[in-house]
């Protein structure tokens, strides 16, 4: 790269999750197109907190392989970097090092030599209840002050990136940047904005591409290429058949945000009340005056997740018109026999353990949102117990299997035999996990509190 | 004669996770008028939210896009994501209730 300003930055973005495929004949578009960086998401909160709770990733090695032979393959060829965010679905430490893994035996296979820096993005609770001691970590809404026990209670934290670390492995001569927690959008807002675009059409674009197709008219067709400039953004699919259209690419800002106008990150906050979208041609769309308000103070959000007990799903079927023409009573009375049974035979009081009688069918997706009425013409009755270890809640199970196969309403003087789908009627779930953390810490230095390693090993 | 919803004046009804703490709720309107119908505040407010998903009124956040003709609404999660209690992981069937929300013929 030579020493003259830069007039634009391309971000090619491939998809929205690494793992989750494409057609490598659309990275060759895209670097045919000038692509100067990709940059893939690879995590989300969006499956629940088990993947944090439990360090472990929604995507399989196979898949992350693949892609990362694509993606690697590319841009080695082309010379450019490749940025990953949110390795291993939650980026704890060990989802950064799985990913490293994964892309180490890659690179071994195709014989290629790139410089990777591995940036870490888990917290550990001690330092953070110094952070709290001091008054520098502020909760989110809708979540109140936070208490020190909760960070203790949590089995993984981890803190979301800015741009500046990402920046500071690129700047350090990284080729492949695989970063823990990051926001979605500093994945792809980091080359550009090392190379002096201005904020307010870089972080715009970012958050446009992070779901790789979304934004366009065909969500199923693949990534997607911004060009970002002194001026604003521009924006197009990397499928030829694909289009972006002014209302696409505006509607985007709406996904998965809760302000359709405005959304936070580290250092400020970016404003698209005045975006104005234009179609360039069919397919692809420019978009200005996007802003970048700079915040008094930066802040790191943080993610931590706790266990809540253990799991064991049992799940029965019913035809019975009988049993259907009734289907809340029998629910109501289920559930009630259930707590006899449970509390006779394991001595357990009501507040000992917890289990969700969901009724697939009738209403449980909604529950008692659920708006519309009338029997159903089959029902699975799926039970969910939490209890404080795993054996317990398949005791709960077990006892109320006999239930789940026989109970019949109070009007019948018979007992029906439900339908099983299988037996042993117990599937044990393991650990379950709730969010806990929806607060910021205050930082001085947009680095202090993540740390950065050159290497394409793990430690492990 | 069978009811109009708002469903019938969108070409997309959808509902999202937010991050881990808030649905967020979005009409695609197919057109002004629809527009017109689903922004008005008389008739979709904070209240209706409110009692539709059985919670707060005052933590309820609607949004109203006219350029996209969009209506947006966002309220923090009644269940936690992923607890026991938690019949939708994504927050991906939500949209139900406000799609099929009968409206008034626009002279009816």
């Amino acid at each position: 790269m030579g020493s003259e300003p830069i007039k634009a930055v391309r971000v090619l973005v491939p998809s929205g999750m690494l793992g989750a495929g494409w057609d490598h004949a659309t990275i060759e578009r895209g670097i045919a197109l000038g692509a100067d960086v990709i940059s893939i998401d690879a995590g989300s909160t969006d499956s629940g907190p088990y993947y944090l709770g439990s360090a472990t990733a929604k995507t399989t090695a196979k898949a992350v392989a693949r892609d990362l032979r694509s993606l690697l393959r590319a841009a080695s060829g082309a010379g450019i970097p490749v940025v990953v965010g949110s390795c291993g679905t939650s980026g704890t430490d060990s989802g950064v090092d799985w990913v490293a893994g994964i892309a180490a035996e890659v690179m071994a296979q195709e014989g290629l030599d790139l410089k990777v820096a591995r940036i870490y993005s888990e917290q550990n609770a001690a330092a953070l209840k110094e952070h709290l001691d001091a008054g520098r970590i502020h909760p989110l809404p809708p979540l109140g002050p936070l208490r020190a026990e909760t960070l203790e209670s949590c089995a993984h934290i981890v803190g979301a990136m800015g741009h500046e670390p990402i920046v500071a492995a690129l700047r350090a001569g990284a080729q492949v940047v695989l970063a823990g927690r990051a926001t979605d959008t500093a994945v792809a807002a980091a080359y550009p904005l090392m190379h002096g675009m201005p904020a307010g059409p870089t972080w715009h674009a970012a958050k446009i591409v992070e779901c790789g197709g979304q934004c366009t008219d065909n969500p199923r067709a693949g990534g997607v290429l911004a060009t970002i400039d002194a001026g604003g953004f521009t924006i197009e699919p990397l499928d030829p058949a694909v289009s972006c259209t002014p209302i696409s690419v505006a509607a985007h800002l709406l996904y998965e945000n809760a302000n359709p106008f405005e959304m936070r990150e580290p250092g400020g906050t970016l404003d698209v009340r005045d975006a104005r979208y234009t179609a360039v041609d069919g397919r692809t769309v420019r978009v200005e005056g996007s802003r970048f308000h700079v915040a008094d103070q930066y802040t790191i959000k943080l993610e931590g997740a706790r266990i809540t007990g253990y799991e064991t799903m049992s799940f029965t079927a019913i035809r019975d018109p009988l049993i259907l023409a009734e289907i809340d009573t029998w629910a109501d009375l289920m559930r009630t026999m259930i707590r006899q049974r449970v509390g006779q035979t394991l001595g357990l009081a009501d507040d000992e353990y917890a289990f969700d009688l969901r009724l697939y069918g009738h209403n449980a997706v909604l529950d008692d949102l659920e708006p519309e009425a009338g029997p159903p013409r089959e029902v699975g009755a799926m039970l969910l117990v939490n209890a404080p270890d795993q054996p317990t809640a398949t005791a709960i199970a077990k006892v109320a299997n006999p239930l789940m196969l026989h109970l019949p309403t109070p009007s019948m003087d018979y007992l029906p035999s439900l339908a099983f789908p299988f037996s042993p009627a117990e599937v044990e779930r393991g650990a379950a996990y709730e969010f806990t953390l929806n607060h910021v810490v205050d930082c001085a230095d947009p680095m202090s509190l993540f740390r950065i390693e050159m290497g394409e090993n793990a430690d492990v | 004669m069978s009811e109009i919803t708002l469903a019938d004046l969108a070409h997309e009804v959808r509902s999202k996770n937010a991050g881990p703490f808030w649905v967020t709720l979005e009409l695609f309107l197919r057109d002004a008028d629809g527009y017109r119908i689903a922004a008005d505040e008389s008739f979709l407010n904070e209240r209706v939210i409110a009692e539709l998903y059985r919670v707060e009124e005052s933590t309820v956040q609607v949004f109203r896009i006219p350029s996209l003709n969009v209506v947006k609404i966002s309220f923090p999660r009644p269940v936690s994501q992923g607890s026991i209690r938690d019949r939708d992981m994504h927050a991906g069937q939500h949209h139900v209730p406000l799609a099929r929300l009968p409206v008034k013929r626009p002279n009816g």
